[in-house]
């Protein structure tokens, strides 16, 4: 019936008044002008507008060089936080923090720094030239900033389920005579699948919005390395506000799609916890 | 093992010897030891290490004068300007906020929390160029209030208050998410305490919750400082370019990189790097004060 708990604690009025107020004025107003922006267009101007090729050619790179710099993560995510949770070595502490580096570092100076290092002449550009392989300005370039920019998602997720896993059940199963492989595949693997999950989704999550580090390594061509919130730029350039705000709810839909798996990956997780913790 | 012959011990070693020493020390782990640690350092090498060096490499490229010299450009040094005015103009925002929400959420129940929090993550899960974009269609010229208030002269787009509205979308929950889940864990029975003894509620908060909570609160404002100053995507959608008026740091080393000043962009960048340095830096030494982030 009642909308609160009793609580002999003052300042409930206040403080949730302060947050509702701030979230609507700053967050959820905004937002909705947004949604509003593009519900008033018509129906067959907003579909021919987010199905335009170039819309689609940006989709394609977007959710494509996303899905594979999380795929990246998840793998060498793994590898990482597997190292710094089982070995010690010397440094190991200063990687550790290092790791965080991306959330810190302005997405515009990893861009910058990234095209510099993958160049056709910088440090490890002019090794990948000789070998035909070009990064920067080509789709590989995107999927590497998004990689360096997503990473943190997917090691930090992973590092608390692999703290977990527990060590004894692990020798039990390799001293009874299960194969090394197997006990990874039967013990370690069901353990941290889904934090292997949510650390995908997270760092597709993070990858599939970036615009600052991406804008300098990509080509930018249309069509080819033109990334969707670089189209939406170029709309509002344009002052083509329509056009940006149908490309604008189509990847707000697709981060909510993106939150709610999140969610629900999270939910599993802790089920499984309380399962294993009985 | 003591008892044993150092040759039967290394045959043993050798042949896997998994039955008496499961996963130890057999040659096969301090091969995997040995290739995860590798493949991991690589990894981070060629991402993460190598392009941090870059920054510095390239900003020193001409000597440490050409770097000093750098700083002196005007629009450079309008830009630091700029980036400072607007964090101390949000960051303080946040905290208030922050405080607010953490308070509500944590000392309280009520329905409908868990979507609260949710809303408050929001602006985590949206692309910065949204975050930008939002505020376009509202105050931009051709936007919803964009007639309006040019009628009455005011700018919003492309001015100072659109960047400082767009940093604020950005950051706004950082502050508030590391608080929350720190005082639900912290409980309400101090709080209570001094209540029924007589203390008035900005007492309590001042001289209980406060004190608990300040490690946790300068991670989150740290967090949120790094962010509002390196914002990028948000901030380039509203600021117009604006050379020496509406460009923040993160906007000159676009300028400058584009124009090929190389030195002029990575001396820019160096100091967010730095910035985003001291940032881990305070994190670190705020997980050693014992307190666990998230």
């Amino acid at each position: 019936m009642s909308f609160r708990k009793p609580n002999v604690l003052p300042g409930f009025g206040l403080t949730f008044g302060f947050t509702i107020f701030f979230l609507s004025a700053i967050v959820l107003l905004p937002l909705a002008a947004l949604v509003l922006a593009a519900a008033s267009m018509h129906w067959s101007e907003f579909v021919a507008m987010v199905s335009s090729p170039r819309a689609l050619g940006s989709y394609r790179l977007s959710f494509g060089a996303s899905a594979l710099a999380a795929s990246i993560n998840a793998v060498f995510g793994f590898v990482i936080a597997w190292t710094l949770v089982r070995y010690e070595f010397p440094g190991r502490r200063l990687i550790d923090a290092l790791i965080d580096m991306p959330f810190a570092l302005p997405t515009a100076v990893s861009g910058i720094a990234l095209t510099t290092v993958f160049a056709q002449h910088g440090w490890i550009g002019r090794y990948l030239e000789p070998l035909g392989i070009k990064v920067a300005y080509t789709w590989l370039g995107v999927t590497l900033a998004l990689t360096l920019i997503s990473m943190p998602f997917a090691v930090r997720a992973m590092q608390p389920a692999l703290l977990e896993v527990q060590h004894d059940l692990e020798e039990a199963a390799e001293t009874l005579g299960a194969g090394r492989f197997y006990a990874f595949r039967r013990i370690i693997l069901p353990t941290v699948l889904p934090a292997l999950l949510t650390g995908f989704t997270l760092a597709f999550a993070r990858a599939v919005g970036e615009y600052g580090s991406v804008i300098f390594i990509a080509g930018n061509l249309p069509m080819k390395t033109e990334i969707t919130p670089l189209l939406i730029v170029i709309h509002l350039e344009q002052f083509d506000y329509r056009g940006a705000a149908a490309l604008g709810v189509v990847m707000l839909l697709m981060s909510f799609v993106v939150l709610l798996a999140i969610n629900l990956l999270q939910a599993w997780n802790r089920r499984r916890h309380a399962r294993a913790a009985h | 093992m003591a008892g044993r012959l150092p040759v039967a011990a290394a045959l043993a070693v050798l042949q896997g010897d998994a039955a008496t020493r499961p996963g130890q020390n057999t040659w096969l782990s301090a091969l995997v030891r040995w290739l995860f640690i590798a493949t991991s350092l690589a990894f981070l090498a060629a991402l993460l290490i190598a392009p941090l060096v870059t920054v510095f490499a390239m900003a020193l490229e001409r000597g440490f004068e050409a770097y000093l010299v750098s700083f002196a450009d005007p629009d450079t040094q309008a830009a630091i300007r700029l980036t400072l005015i607007t964090a101390a103009v949000v960051v303080p925002i946040n905290i208030v906020f922050g405080l607010a929400a953490a308070w509500a959420i944590a000392k309280f129940e009520f329905r409908g929390k868990s979507m609260l929090i949710t809303l408050i993550d929001l602006p985590l899960a949206v692309s910065p160029v949204i975050s930008g974009m939002v505020f376009v269609l509202l105050f931009g010229l051709h936007g919803w209030f964009g007639v309006w208030l040019q009628r009455h002269d005011i700018s919003v787009i492309f001015a100072l208050p659109g960047i400082m509205l767009a940093t604020m979308f950005v950051t706004f929950p950082y502050v508030a998410r590391e608080l929350i889940p720190l005082m639900q864990q912290l409980g309400n029975d101090e709080e209570e305490a001094a209540i029924t003894l007589g203390a008035g509620g900005w007492m309590t908060f001042f001289k209980v919750t406060l004190p608990k909570i300040r490690w946790g609160l300068l991670y989150g404002v740290i967090l949120s400082n790094a962010r509002a100053m390196g914002e990028f995507g948000a901030v380039s959608v509203v600021s117009g370019h604006i050379r020496g008026l509406t460009t923040t740091m993160p906007l000159q080393i676009e300028i400058l990189y584009n124009e090929y000043n190389f030195v002029g962009a990575f001396a820019v960048a160096s100091l967010l790097t730095l910035l985003a340095v001291v940032t881990l830096e305070v994190k670190t030494l705020v997980e050693r004060t014992g307190y666990r982030g998230r």
